[in-house]
């Protein structure tokens, strides 16, 4: 028996894991032999509406972002998606 | 004998708002097809023989864009059309030089993928800006190869290899087009070049130009007075329907209101530097902060 972990980024639009996914990114360490991500709802839209619909389908969260307050003169400038989710799960491969 | 002006092919107030809320303008099959036809023999050659010692090459950079390819040459023909000078001269006026420039060819099944990314370095808060043409001389068809993008990324300060564990974001786009479409960037609009799984070639010329003067009201400026908004137009006040405001409360899906609203002041002060109108806003966000000590000084 051999263990692969899967990772899944979810970025949302809020600090909240209940808040809109944005974006998001699978790394697959199975190389394709353990369960894949569920279609979006609506084409062009994430696997997952929220975070905490990732929990529901059975995803461990690793971590979160922290807040980090603006550093002076860059209080409005956006840079990168800012509410980074990473979950992964472990699949048990024959 | 009666005389006919010129038509005036710069964009107008409205467009260059667009361009400026989304970061890109789409111009489909603005190209000719016989120009199309021809130039992607050409942009094979270019892309053969640019690199060896012998052969075809792309013009220094700082090259006047008049001076670029000249004839014969069916990519020099698509620069020196009337209709594509008239958006170049609306965004970094007559006379930009050229950068670089670089052909993309993903072969049919070819499984080239490149990471979301902006091209050059990180920006600074220097407001001028650079163009990147983006002209597909052939047919691209959903999902075959066209060029990934984010609408409304090109006003972020980002590192380029920053934006590689972005696989997905929500909005984003892929280029599906006619022969002969023209796409123009914001020099900081995040995209990336996708696999092409179809049959057919896709072929992309790609040019970046550098302004050499102000890119102040360049454009086709006829209906400014008309869309032009007070710094007072504010969503949760007073607003006029049409304006430029109203354009850039475009909502992107991959912001939240953070996002949303540090865009609006960025856009405000971009539009500031196009127009030199140095008082615009957009939902009171720059006039609210700016003002505040005058408003305390006018009471004190």
């Amino acid at each position: 028996m051999t263990e692969r972990q899967q990772v899944l980024y979810l970025w949302t639009e809020g600090s909240s894991l209940d808040e809109k996914v944005v974006g998001w990114a699978f790394h697959d360490g199975t190389d394709g032999a353990g369960p894949q991500l569920p279609d979006a709802e609506r084409p062009g839209h994430a696997p997952y509406p929220t975070g905490l619909r990732a929990l529901q389908d059975g995803w461990m969260l690793l971590q979160s972002a922290q807040l980090v307050p603006t550093a002076p003169g860059q209080e409005h400038m956006n840079a990168y998606l800012e509410y980074e989710f990473v979950f992964e799960r472990r699949i048990r491969l024959a | 004998m009666t005389e006919t002006a010129p038509t005036d092919h710069r964009l107008s107030t409205r467009r260059m708002a667009e361009f400026v809320a989304n970061g890109y303008l789409r111009f489909d099959a603005i190209v000719p097809a016989d120009i199309n036809e021809r130039a992607i023999e050409e942009m094979g050659r270019l892309a053969a023989e640019r690199l060896l010692p012998e052969g075809m090459k792309p013009p220094h950079s700082l090259t006047p864009l008049d001076e670029c390819y000249p004839p014969p040459s069916a990519i020099g023909e698509y620069l020196r059309l009337p209709q594509i000078r008239g958006i170049i001269e609306s965004l970094v006026g007559a006379h930009p030089v050229f950068d670089h420039d670089w052909v993309h060819h993903i072969p049919g099944g070819g499984s080239y993928v490149q990471p979301l990314h902006v091209d050059a370095a990180t920006d600074t808060a220097d407001p001028t800006f650079d163009i990147q043409l983006f002209w597909y001389p052939a047919a691209v068809a959903p999902g075959e190869g066209g060029t990934r993008f984010v609408p409304g990324s090109h006003l972020t300060r980002v590192r380029s290899s920053g934006l590689h564990r972005y696989q997905h974001i929500v909005g984003e786009q892929q280029v599906a087009c006619d022969a002969g479409t023209v796409f123009v960037f914001h020099h900081g609009l995040w995209h990336a070049g996708q696999p092409n799984p179809g049959d057919n070639d896709r072929w992309l010329h790609k040019i970046r130009l550098n302004p050499t003067e102000r890119q102040v009201r360049r454009w086709d400026t006829s209906d400014f007075d008309t869309i032009q908004s007070p710094r007072t137009d504010h969503v949760f006040a007073r607003m006029q329907p049409g304006s430029v405001a109203e354009i850039f409360r475009t909502w992107h899906p991959w912001m939240g209101i953070t996002e949303y609203r540090n865009d609006q002041m960025q856009r405000a002060l971009l539009w500031r530097y196009l127009t030199g109108d140095d008082d615009f806003d957009v939902d009171y966000y720059l006039t609210r902060l700016e003002g505040r000590s005058q408003l305390l000084e006018d009471r004190a």
